[in-house]
């Protein structure tokens, strides 16, 4: 079995969200930077459990980023994985980094592509769609739960109001949300060891990309809260009603 | 040329969040000055020639039995294909879980650059500047497509339904459906239930309410208000409620007309799921909750003595007994 997960940088959940560069550019400067948490704690948390099970299995974190992205790639690699590969590039859109990691993943043999079910920065849901679209490759999006018997992977995947149970052949590609597995925190032994798993950085090929992003900004600040007693939630209901009109 | 709008369905009938898609891209349409056309594939109870009344001309149709479950690789097939055929330059779908599914490999095939989650119209007087949300609801961004095709993915409860007058002429179009590659071998549906992602009054409670058996009065609140319920993320892990119901940075993320959060500190990564609703309330014992910095109404106090009057006045206001 040889597994490819995709693993991207986002700043922490925590982080404040302000731009610069007349709203062209995201302020960084304090920021901590994070594994995207569907990435770290779905997609590599399951595929270091399938890896667990069978030792035999081949491990591998993508991540197209430059060198400031190394140290997020060997928090990652304490978790699990057998080496890393940093695509030596700017993210520029979706589509580039999708025709990066198809680059590599093309004839490397790959039994699974693990993606995170979005980024919590650019909420693309994008990327692993367009790795399979390019690989044509079956693509899973928003599966919470996988199992693999044999060439077969059955998942659970979210729908709207509900689940399905799908099974499909292998090779594939899956975005993973909640419930593929738990978070996990590294141990001593995870961090020593991941300071020599190899981290091989490799040039970009050519790619297109189909987008750009032209300017931020930030959503109106709210009025304030207006109050109302707690002894008398009729005046809430009457505020819903008469002045917000919603009910 | 045209805009070709992706019509989905669920139990015969079209989804809510496909009427926003329709009447979006039927005002996309109008602005670049094409024809909007539909596809719809699979089979629907629904008298489709009516749907010209959001705004539509022509509406293509694969009525396959099978087409009715999500099967990703043949949509992204046939949608290209009658992209094509029609000329459409720009496709508008809903950026819900089969626009998740979907949206991604039609850019590929297509070659189309994809703005997933479109807040608003795109601006098309100089280039094609999509705004959408990103860092979880925490800012917005502006997009430029930059190729000739171009897709979007609208967010649910963005845009909304209006009606006119027309009707839409129906093109039953003759491409062969392959076996899917996927097998779909169960689907547990709740049925009959608002859907989280559609409703437009969301009722929500956090760990202040203690424990599930707590959970009777959110429901009934939801019920009165034709609401769906949520949660928190420490409600969900906890196994009070459905994972389903999970809002935040790491859940479900909501636009709702209305959110009502009960018993919820609002956290940071609680808010990136919910701050784009329209107007939120927040019922909280604790003055100094942050969740009221984002609230536009706001009750301190004890949930639970709260919720069985604010109840009765609901009641009183619907005439329910
Ligand atoms: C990376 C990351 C991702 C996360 N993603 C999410 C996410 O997607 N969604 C999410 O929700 N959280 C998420 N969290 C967790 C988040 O940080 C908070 O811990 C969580 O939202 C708190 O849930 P809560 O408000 O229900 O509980 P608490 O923080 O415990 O708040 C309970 C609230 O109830 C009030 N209360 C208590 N009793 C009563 C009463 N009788 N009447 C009225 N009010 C009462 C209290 O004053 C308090 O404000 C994430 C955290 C991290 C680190
Ligand atoms: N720069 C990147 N390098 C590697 N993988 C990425 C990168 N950006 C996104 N991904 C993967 O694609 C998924 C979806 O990202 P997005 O389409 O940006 O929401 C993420 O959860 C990652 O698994």
């Amino acid at each position: 079995m040889k597994i490819l997960v995709c693993i991207s940088k986002t700043p922490d959940t925590t982080a404040k969200i302000a731009f610069t560069d007349n709203n062209r550019k995201f302020v960084t400067e304090g920021v901590q930077w994070i594994l995207n948490p569907y990435d770290e704690w779905y997609a590599l948390v399951r595929a270091i459990e399938i890896k667990e099970k069978d030792p035999s299995t081949a491990l591998h974190l993508i991540m197209v980023g430059g060198a400031d992205c190394d140290a997020v790639i060997r928090k990652a690699l304490a978790l699990g994985g057998d080496e890393a590969i940093r695509v030596n590039a700017e993210p520029r859109d979706s589509f580039y980094v999708a025709s990066q990691i198809a680059n590599v993943a093309k004839g490397a043999g790959y039994d699974l592509i693990f993606t995170g079910k979005e980024t919590i920065d650019f909420n693309g849901a994008s990327v692993g769609g367009m790795i399979a679209g390019l690989l044509e490759l079956p693509f899973i999006s928003l599966a919470a739960r996988f199992d693999l018997s044999g060439n077969e992977a059955t998942l659970i995947r979210e729908i709207e109001g509900g689940e399905e149970t799908v099974s499909v052949k292998l090779p594939l590609v899956i975005g993973c949300q909640k419930g593929m597995a738990e978070q996990r925190i590294p141990n001593m032994k995870g961090i020593m060891g991941a300071r020599s798993k190899p981290l091989k950085v490799v040039e970009p090929v050519a790619a297109e990309s189909f987008t750009e992003i032209v300017s931020f900004e930030l959503p109106p600040v709210k009025k304030g809260v207006k109050l109302v007693p707690a002894d008398n939630p009729e005046e809430l209901v009457r505020l819903l009603h008469e002045e917000a009109k919603l009910i | 040329m045209s805009v070709l709008i992706f019509i989905d369905h669920s139990e015969g009938k079209i989804k809510k969040t496909s009427l926003e898609a329709i009447c979006y891209g039927a005002a996309l349409a109008k602005q670049t000055g094409v024809p909007a056309e539909g596809i719809l594939l699979g089979t629907v109870s629904e008298d489709l020639g009516s749907l010209g009344k959001y705004g539509i001309q022509k509406i293509h149709t694969v009525s396959q039995e099978s087409l009715n479950q999500l099967d990703a690789e043949q949509y992204i097939r046939i949608i290209s294909t009658v992209a094509g055929t029609c000329g459409a330059t720009i496709i508008v779908l809903s950026h819900t879980n089969t626009g998740r599914a979907i949206s991604p490999g039609l850019s590929v095939r297509l070659k189309a650059g994809l703005v997933t989650g479109a807040t608003a119209l795109p601006e098309t007087s100089a280039g094609f500047l999509v705004k959408k949300n990103v860092f979880s609801g925490k800012a917005f961004c502006t997009v430029s497509i930059k190729t000739d095709t171009k897709i979007i993915s609208l967010n649910p409860n963005v845009f909304p339904v209006k009606t006119g007058e027309g009707s839409a002429e129906i093109i039953a179009e003759n491409i062969p459906v392959g076996p899917p590659v996927v097998t779909i071998k169960s689907v547990s549906k709740a049925t009959g239930e608002i859907l989280l992602t559609e409703a437009e009054i969301v009722v929500s409670g956090g760990r202040g309410m203690k424990g599930p058996e707590n959970w009777g009065p959110i429901e009934e609140l939801a019920k009165l208000l034709h609401a769906a319920t949520a949660c928190s993320r420490p409600v969900a892990d906890a196994g009070w409620r459905p994972h389903n119901e999970h809002v935040g940075q790491t859940g479900i993320a909501i636009a709702p007309n209305l959110y009502i959060a009960i018993g919820i500190s609002g956290a940071i990564q609680h808010l990136a799921g919910v701050n784009r609703s329209k107007v939120i309330v927040v019922i909280n014992k604790d003055p100094e909750a942050p969740f009221f910095k984002s609230a536009d109404y706001g009750i301190v106090g004890d949930a639970f003595e709260i919720l069985p009057k604010l109840i009765s006045a609901v009641k009183k206001l619907k005439g329910v007994a």
